[in-house]
């Protein structure tokens, strides 16, 4: 089974949703994406998700894009990031999810892309740019290295159409609070709370659902949590943590805030 | 309107929509709206009237006498959509799609623009139907093509300026794709290429395929024949596609020109297809400038028009089935096409077309005077003076 489905069954059990938690690999560098990573892992985040940097992020704001251009400035790579993720998991069997976009997989070719990364110990995929129509070799091998493929919806995305992203959809379904890029800062709007019920009501509990995009602080947990969402999905927040933090108390700080966001999960 | 409309939106493997989830509703309204009046007889006529007699429909055929003459070889005829209102081709499209924005009853309509081409050409169609308009420029550009900034304020479009990434074209579609994210009940996006997600390719080269359906009924009238061969530059492949579009089924040789800029050697080039390969951005599968890690590469070309990394998908279709060739032109023979149209024929082109000019000076002495060539002349080089100005006070000896 996967880890993915593994933690959300084990999160069941002791009646706790879970915290997922977004970072950017090499941002502001390398050393410091492990001492986030630690922070994570101690705070007790249930998922991470990891992001590799593309030149061309259109569904990110200017966040997530800062960080993303720091990242590439640094060099990052490939091969990089694979080892990165293979000394952290000598330290923690977390499930660890790639967010990208897709040519960043297309470029190396899905297939071999994916083998590495199920080396690496990767477990699954979110790519903000690949719909469901462009889908099948990707998801194919995907299921070849057995990874998870992650899809988003929207708000305004239709009961028939959840349907068919539901069945190409494992891990959990990842659902975008709003219209907008990652890292707005807004009030839950009605259209929110509608898209929840909604999506709750297609997905039947078939497969988690997890909110994201506009989740900034524990009281926005706490609020999507009532709604009745499986997980939060937390991102550009701790990337702006990051960005004030000096490199020696990143591990510290990010273990403070993580835990402040576990704590509405329970 | 001839249409192929292809399955699912793919050319052979390129093309499709890969683009998040936020923006498929929209797409698909727009898909549909288009299927809906692209063949509406109303629809069909309020555009050709704004077409005629707001945009100046038909553009002359032109034939180059002194250029043919001053190559000698084969006879050059220029189509002269740099006549038009607001200077390019781009109007072709604009008009179109604001068109069928309002009847998609948007109330905001946003665009990118590189050379500030499309963007004027937005500006005017939106002032001309009473919408509203916003226009993405990477700064970058801003800089390079200051007087149609300035033309866009006057004619009442809000610029915002890109500082994100190469600061360029490409960067002003990723800002206007966020905004669209943002804004998507209420927000129409008007591409200003054939690039983009499904339908839009397809659109825009309906839109622009008027110049290659005017070609071939003004070179039957004045030779009672097709063109030998019909040469257009390529930056997204609006003026291309449109001029070949209508000649794909023949047998006529077809000659695209993208822009070389140091040359395809270095990397401070626009030619994707002559030098890229196949990748996934801005919703698109086709040919890209790439690193091998999939990282899109920054571009250059003297001409911020086709300053941009990636093509429609059409061409990289027909790049691979080998029905048009894909030439390039540096920045150099660049300017040198520029100089030597303005000083025999007396007309400035925009650095974009003198790509498409260059070309022809390499071509028109290999072929017998009995043949004819037509170079689509996407647009007027007012733009560009300064540009050239300062090319030519670096690199070039004032031959006068
Ligand atoms: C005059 C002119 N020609 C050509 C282009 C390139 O666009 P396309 O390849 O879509 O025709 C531009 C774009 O700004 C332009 O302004």
């Amino acid at each position: 089974m996967s880890r993915i489905k593994n933690k959300f069954l084990e999160l069941k059990q002791k009646n706790e949703k879970a915290l997922i938690a977004y970072i950017m690999v090499g941002y502001p560098n390398e050393k410091s994406t492990i001492s986030a990573i630690r922070g994570l892992v101690n705070g007790g985040a249930d998922i991470i998700e990891l992001g590799f940097p593309f030149s061309d992020p259109i569904a990110d704001g200017p966040v997530i894009q800062n960080a993303s251009n720091i990242s590439l400035n640094n060099g990052i790579k490939i091969e990089k990031f694979f080892q990165i993720i293979k000394q952290i998991r000598k330290e923690t069997d977390i499930p660890i999810v790639l967010m990208t976009y897709t040519n960043i997989l297309y470029k190396i070719g899905y297939e071999k892309f994916m083998q590495k990364a199920k080396n690496a110990g990767i477990d699954g995929f979110i790519l903000p740019d690949m719909s469901i129509e462009e889908s099948k070799s990707y998801v194919n091998a995907a299921r070849k290295s057995k990874l998870d493929t992650i899809f988003l919806i929207s708000p305004n995305t239709s009961t028939e159409r959840i349907k068919k992203i539901l069945k190409v959809t494992s891990g959990f379904l990842y659902l975008v609070s709003m219209y907008g890029t990652t890292g707005m800062q807004t009030k839950i709007q009605k259209y929110t709370i509608d898209a929840i019920k909604k999506t709750k009501r297609v997905v039947n509990k078939k497969k988690p659902i997890g909110i994201g995009f506009g989740v900034n602080t524990p009281q926005d947990a706490k609020k999507f949590l009532s709604l009745g969402v499986d997980a939060v999905i937390v991102g550009s927040a701790f990337l702006r943590l990051i960005e004030k933090t000096s490199p020696k108390k990143i591990e510290s700080k990010i273990t403070t805030f993580t835990r402040s966001l576990k704590n509405t999960t329970r | 309107m001839k249409t192929r409309f292809p399955k699912q939106g793919k050319f052979g493997d390129y093309g499709g929509r890969y683009i998040p989830e936020t923006l498929v509703p929209a797409i698909e309204e727009l898909e549909e709206n288009y299927l809906k009046f692209k063949d509406d007889k109303n629809f069909k006529k309020e555009l050709e009237y704004y077409l005629k007699y707001y945009a100046g429909r038909p553009t002359p055929l032109y034939f180059a006498k002194n250029l043919t003459e001053k190559i000698g070889g084969a006879k050059i005829y220029l189509k002269r959509e740099d006549l038009l209102h607001g200077g390019a081709h781009k109007i072709n499209n604009t008009l179109g799609q604001v068109l069928l924005a309002k009847k998609m009853k948007k109330k905001r309509i946003i665009a990118e623009t590189g050379a500030g081409q499309h963007g004027v050409a937005t500006a005017m169609a939106c002032s001309c139907l009473g919408i509203k308009s916003e226009v993405y420029m990477g700064y970058k550009d801003t800089i390079r093509q200051k007087l149609n900034v300035f033309r866009m304020n006057l004619l009442g479009s809000e610029v915002h300026s890109v500082k994100s990434g190469s600061q360029t074209l490409k960067d002003a579609i990723n800002e206007a794709i966020r905004d669209w994210i943002t804004n998507v009940d209420t927000t129409y996006y008007l591409l200003g290429s054939v690039v983009g997600p499904h339908p839009y390719p397809v659109m825009v080269r309906d839109f622009q395929s008027v110049i290659g359906e005017e070609v071939k009924k003004q070179m039957k009238k004045i030779n009672n024949k097709t063109p030998d061969t019909v040469i257009a530059c390529v930056g997204g492949g609006s003026n291309a596609i449109g001029t070949f579009y209508p000649f794909l089924d023949s047998s006529i040789e077809i000659i695209g020109v993208e822009a070389a800029g140091h040359g395809l050697k270095t990397n401070k080039h626009s030619a994707t297809l002559s030098a890229g390969t196949k990748g996934v951005l801005h919703g698109m599968m086709t040919y890209l400038l790439q690193d091998n890690e999939g990282q899109i590469r920054e571009t250059h070309s003297i001409s911020a028009g086709l300053d941009y990394p990636g093509v429609g998908p059409e061409h990289s279709h027909l790049k691979d089935i080998g029905r048009v060739k894909y030439h390039s032109a540096t920045d150099r023979e660049v300017i040198d096409a520029f100089l030597l149209l303005t000083r025999t024929e007396g007309i400035i082109p925009a650095l974009e077309s003198a790509h498409a000019i260059a070309e022809v000076i390499k071509l028109a002495k290999k072929k017998p005077k009995s043949e004819t060539i037509v170079v689509t002349l996407s647009g007027r080089g007012d733009k560009d003076v300064e540009v050239v100005e300062e090319y030519m006070k670096k690199h070039v000896k004032n031959k006068k």
